[in-house]
């Protein structure tokens, strides 16, 4: 199967007033059409900024420096920003975390659809963009669609504006979809609807979809493969199963061990001791040995590189080696 | 029976609107605290949570009802005033968003020391800097972060550095809103275990404000659910989740992710916007101390 995007040891880097921060170190992964791919790991791990990097929407400090980004067979990393406007939408569009900054509270819902639904198709009779705009509003479970239109997004609830920035980002059908963080400012009770929508559209439209979120409970429910993040790296990829059932990295075991959903009953959650390194000097060899209660002395001195343990499951840890020590998830959760 | 150090009777809110429309945050809620519990209280957003905790921090004025901390009716602006200094420095409050609730120009150390600048509270430990160290201590941070400003910190960080400045008043009270929201999982872990850790140290008491049921359930010794500014059921945490009796609560639970692909994808959630449970009845105690709105 051919795939619709394929990341290829992209680095970014960003400039800052002490230094250069390298905020995503070599991250290379593919997607395949129709397919949802979670990307999770904590705040700073660079998942963000991979998103934004793949749809160029960086800030002006930072800068693509190393790798490229082929999506439908093109390599995008070239193109002038003229360009990667037209894609921009109709290849690729993004759902962004928080809904109220994302949409303009000054223009009704429905002329800011329209406006996405323009900007590929200037010329469209106003009929058709107010037809394909309640279409839209449909789509994506918005009820009585003809008077939600003509609302402001203060008149809607935060699931639901949630819902009008998805049409937004589905107005020209675009075959990737990236959205960062899309359930984060909402309710649970709002979130599992939400990710059933994403994976609806995915079924309905075939979107390829990159769901990123902090949280592993959220991505179970929707993604097919999941990735997991660490100081810019990919640390661990695999079918959801696999992550979920069969985790190899330390790194992957405590974002289990830290949900209190797996600690039930427990007396103590078990949290990652420390915190992330920062990426402007970043530590020589496993970036996350010092939070690692399994490393070993390899770990600070050499990167782990990725190794295979199923035809789709890769996870870099030095535990990995043949000549490593036996180790088991120690205190695992359900398994 | 343990000491009642909250005693929330029939608290409603009102918001007003230039149009005159007028919005019942909280409709005849009525709880207590007991000295040295943790009580947590959930609800969707729009369910009246934070308003509850902003009237019991003289934030908001209520409409009507009353709000008694150590026998003292904080909503009498007489009574107040006699007792400022008591219920100022008694009761703390930790915000969600500690971005916006720690001054950007302050130092760690200045944060931490400013309540008993301005409470004229002499440091234990002699120099307001060698207690802003302590206090930090406390919540798991060193020296080194005493001269870092708030922008130079990590958000778990930040909301650590809240803490220590509630604390530093040592408090009987500590109200909590949301305050590991804006955090990630791994974080809210070191938090919650925080909260819990510090609690049994200090033994004050706190009302713990949250939308994560799950975090709830492990830090909380009775939990209350609000929906649409009404109290509908509170329960010690083993009965509030082991045998929830309001269909909303019953609703709430089900609506808990879980981490495993195989059974979550197979989960059915309820539709919460298109559902209206029960808000009417009277408060009954269905089992001891497990109280339900039927």
């Amino acid at each position: 199967m051919s795939q619709l995007l394929e990341v290829n040891d992209l680095r970014v880097h960003i400039d800052s007033p002490s230094g250069v921060v390298q905020a995503v170190r070599g991250v290379s992964f593919s997607l395949a059409p129709g397919e949802v791919l979670g990307i999770v790991g904590e705040s700073g791990c660079g998942k963000s900024m991979l998103c934004r990097a793949i749809m160029r929407l960086l800030p002006r400090s930072a800068r693509i420096a190393a790798g490229s980004v082929t999506a439908d067979g093109k390599d995008i990393t070239g193109l002038s920003e003229r360009e990667m406007g037209r894609l921009r939408g109709s290849l690729f569009s993004m759902v962004f975390q928080d809904p109220m900054t994302a949409l303009n509270p000054t223009v009704t819902v429905g002329r800011q659809i329209a406006e996405a639904v323009l900007v590929h198709n200037p010329r469209l009779p106003r009929a058709k963009v107010r037809a394909r705009v309640l279409e839209l509003m449909g789509l994506v479970g918005i009820r009585e669609p003809e008077v939600r239109a003509d609302q402001y997004p203060c008149q809607f609830s935060g699931g639901m504006r949630q819902r009008a920035v998805m049409a937004i980002a589905l107005a020209n059908n675009p075959k990737i979809l990236l959205a960062d963080e899309p359930t984060t400012a909402l309710d649970v009770t709002i979130q599992a609807q939400i990710l059933d929508l994403l994976r609806r559209i995915q079924q309905q439209l075939g979107t390829a979809t990159v769901l990123v979120s902090h949280d592993l409970g959220v991505v179970a429910r929707a993604a097919d493969r999941v990735a997991i993040m660490y100081a810019g790296k990919i640390v661990e990829i695999g079918t959801a199963e696999e992550i979920y059932h069969d985790p190899r990295h330390p790194y992957t075991w405590g974002l289990l061990a830290a949900l209190p959903a797996l600690a039930r009953g427990k007396d103590h959650l078990q949290a990652i001791p420390g915190m992330p390194p920062a990426l402007i000097d970043p530590p020589p060899g496993d970036a996350f040995a010092w939070r690692n209660e399994y490393a070993l002395d390899i770990d600070y001195q050499q990167e782990p590189p990725m190794f295979q343990i199923s035809d789709t499951h890769f996870a870099a840890t030095w535990l990995l080696d043949p000549r490593a020590p036996k180790i088991t998830r120690g205190g695992g959760a359900n398994g | 029976m343990a000491e009642i150090l909250v005693d929330v009777r029939h608290l409603t809110h009102e918001f007003r609107f230039p149009n005159r429309q007028r919005l019942r945050a909280l409709d005849d809620v009525s709880f207590q605290i007991e000295r040295g519990e943790i009580l947590g209280l959930v609800g969707e957003s729009g369910s009246g949570k934070s308003t509850a905790a902003r009237c019991i921090m003289n934030v908001y004025k209520p409409t009507a009802g009353e709000i008694f901390f150590q026998g003292i009716n904080t909503c009498d602006s007489a009574a107040f005033r006699a007792n400022k200094k008591l219920l100022q420095t008694q009761r703390q409050f930790i915000f969600q968003d500690s971005t916006s609730s720690l001054n950007q120009r302050m130092t760690v150390a200045d944060i931490i020391a400013e309540p008993m600048v301005i409470h004229k509270i002499r440091p234990p430990r002699h120099t307001h800097r060698a207690e802003a160290a302590f206090q930090l201590h406390y919540v798991g941070m060193d020296e080194s972060f005493l001269d870092k400003r708030p922008a130079e910190l990590s958000g778990g960080q930040r909301q650590r550095v809240a803490i220590a400045r509630a604390l530093s008043m040592e408090p009987a009270l500590l109200v909590a809103d949301e305050p590991i929201a804006s955090l990630d999982v791994s974080i809210q872990a070191q938090i919650i275990n925080l909260f819990k850790h510090l609690q049994q140290e200090h033994g004050f008491s706190i009302l713990f404000i949250a939308h994560d049921l799950a975090m709830v359930e492990y830090l909380c010794d009775r939990v209350g659910v609000l929906y649409r500014g009404k109290l509908v059921e509170l329960a010690p945490t083993k009965a509030l989740y082991g045998d929830p009796r309001h269909p909303y609560t019953q609703a709430l639970l089900s609506a808990i992710p879980h981490p495993d692909p195989r059974t979550e994808r197979q989960r059915e959630y309820p539709d919460f916007e298109a559902m209206d449970f029960p808000r009417d009845g009277t408060f009954t105690e269905v089992a001891p101390g497990h109280f339900v709105l039927m």
